[in-house]
């Protein structure tokens, strides 16, 4: 399968990139990992005229922890996510994430900025950054401006960015002490979408789970957070029967379409059981320190 | 319609061709540059049997364009067998039996290539985590592990040795 034909760019800074973009608003698509846009380009479900590779843009590509927050610039690769020491050791949400996305060479591909920016519910970054409460820089014409996460997705693959600004960074809040996080996924073999997969991130003090916030994937038209599910949890001790509502909350909450992953009903008892079963590794991560 | 000079490097050697924005990296590999040990199997970004190391990472050449490929450094199966022996890998499959119709082969064999070279001593687990973006519809994977294991003591026996 061949994709059709476009004019294709491959600007060597930020800025050639968003004066090509401002040129061609409307006809211009980014190319970042490509390997969700180019399959639909050789579908021919995707026919841009003309692509601009942002792939030379390596001042893109960096993880670190700056200030109350980790910076993810947006061309970093998902390998390097699995791989960065700061990642594995602070922001277990996030690895649980990285080391599921796809496969092994689709990683070595597939940027952090270009899985959000495609808002595909099916993709696992959307609910890891819901979960987190994370930001969203875009830089465009104007200069820069943040956006909120729970803002950013405002349909099935379209997101709060204009047609001339181009998603730079994700800025992931720092936890607090007694933090954790966890991602559990289902899916049929590796390098499939998700049946459905839970993301979630809490925050215990004093035995109560004062902060939880879960992100659904796949299970839903577009990436949704479970409010219903994390009223559960909040003030709550933990416990199995909370655990459980929380659980049965989010199966009844989430909206999920059959087809040939299951009917909904199937959908939803995974959807419980993923968000039982990353409520009880956030847990127990937050007991541990991490 | 954009036509593209692409120069890389393909196992050692430069080369300069014109192409087109949206010729994927397979298509340049095996038919502008006749190198069709790199096979195209799904088409769907799934099977990893175009698995070619660019810049040293593998990644499936149905999913970039050749011209992304401008300035890198590519090295595809033929590739492999330096000086025309047969890489520790290769050898292991030999061995193993790691192949039977040996449709996925290169794949497997640039994906591990990469994978031993991070992981120099992997569990058997690891090394079914390493190529779980790759498939194979023959051997049930049993034989390809154990064609990985020998290549990764013969690797280690070989560093050992020096």
């Amino acid at each position: 399968m061949i994709p059709g034909a476009f004019d294709y760019h491959s600007p060597q800074s930020l800025d050639e990139a968003l004066s090509l973009l401002k040129q061609h608003a409307g006809d211009a698509k980014i190319l970042a990992g490509g390997q969700s846009l180019i399959p639909a380009m050789r579908f021919r479900l995707a026919v841009p005229s003309i692509l601009i590779d942002i792939n030379r843009l390596n001042d893109l590509r960096y993880v670190e922890e700056r200030g109350d927050h980790l910076a993810i610039g947006a061309m970093t690769l998902e390998r390097s996510l699995e791989d960065a020491t700061v990642v594995r050791s602070s922001y277990s949400l996030l690895h649980d994430t990285a080391g599921v996305i796809a496969d092994p060479l689709v990683r070595n591909m597939a940027t952090v900025g270009g899985n959000i920016a495609h808002a595909d519910p099916a993709n696992d970054h959307p609910a890891t950054m819901l979960a987190y409460d994370a930001t969203v820089v875009a830089k465009g014409p104007g200069g820069e401006r943040t956006i909120a996460i729970d803002e950013f997705f405002t349909g099935l693959f379209e997101n709060a960015l204009s047609d001339d600004e181009i998603l730079t960074e994700i800025r992931i809040p720092k936890p607090g002490a007694g933090s954790g996080g966890a991602y559990t996924k289902l899916e049929r073999k590796v390098g499939d979408y998700a049946i459905s997969a839970a993301a979630v991130q809490l925050r215990l003090d004093g035995g109560a789970i004062v902060e939880a916030r879960i992100g659904l994937t796949n299970v839903s038209a577009v990436p949704m957070r479970a409010r219903a599910a994390e009223a559960e949890l909040a003030g709550k001790s933990p416990s199995d029967d909370v655990i459980e509502a929380a659980g049965k909350a989010a199966a009844a909450e989430c909206d999920p379409s059959p087809d040939l992953r299951g009917p909904v009903e199937y959908k939803r008892d995974v959807t419980r059981v993923m968000v039982k079963r990353s409520i009880a590794t956030a847990i127990a991560r937050a007991k541990g320190g991490n | 319609m954009s036509e593209h000079e692409v120069t890389l490097t393909i196992n050692g050697e430069s080369v300069t061709r014109s192409v087109e924005a949206r010729t994927l990296l397979v298509h340049f590999i095996r038919e502008d540059l006749s190198l069709t040990g790199t096979h195209i199997g799904c088409d769907t970004t799934s099977c990893g049997a175009c698995t070619v190391l660019v810049c040293g990472k593998p990644v499936k050449s149905c999913t970039m364009f050749a011209v992304q490929a401008n300035g890198a450094d590519i090295e595809t199966i033929e590739g492999v067998a330096a000086g025309g022996e047969l890489h520790p890998l290769q050898e292991g499959f030999w061995e193993k039996h790691g192949l039977q119709c040996g449709y996925c082969t290169p794949g497997m064999i640039m994906t591990a290539k990469d994978f031993l070279a991070n992981n120099p001593n992997p569990t058997e687990d690891e090394i079914r985590h390493g190529i779980s973006g790759n498939l194979c519809r023959c051997t049930g994977y049993n034989k390809i592990v154990e064609a990985i294991q020998y290549a990764a003591e013969k690797l280690q026996a070989d560093a050992g040795g020096e």
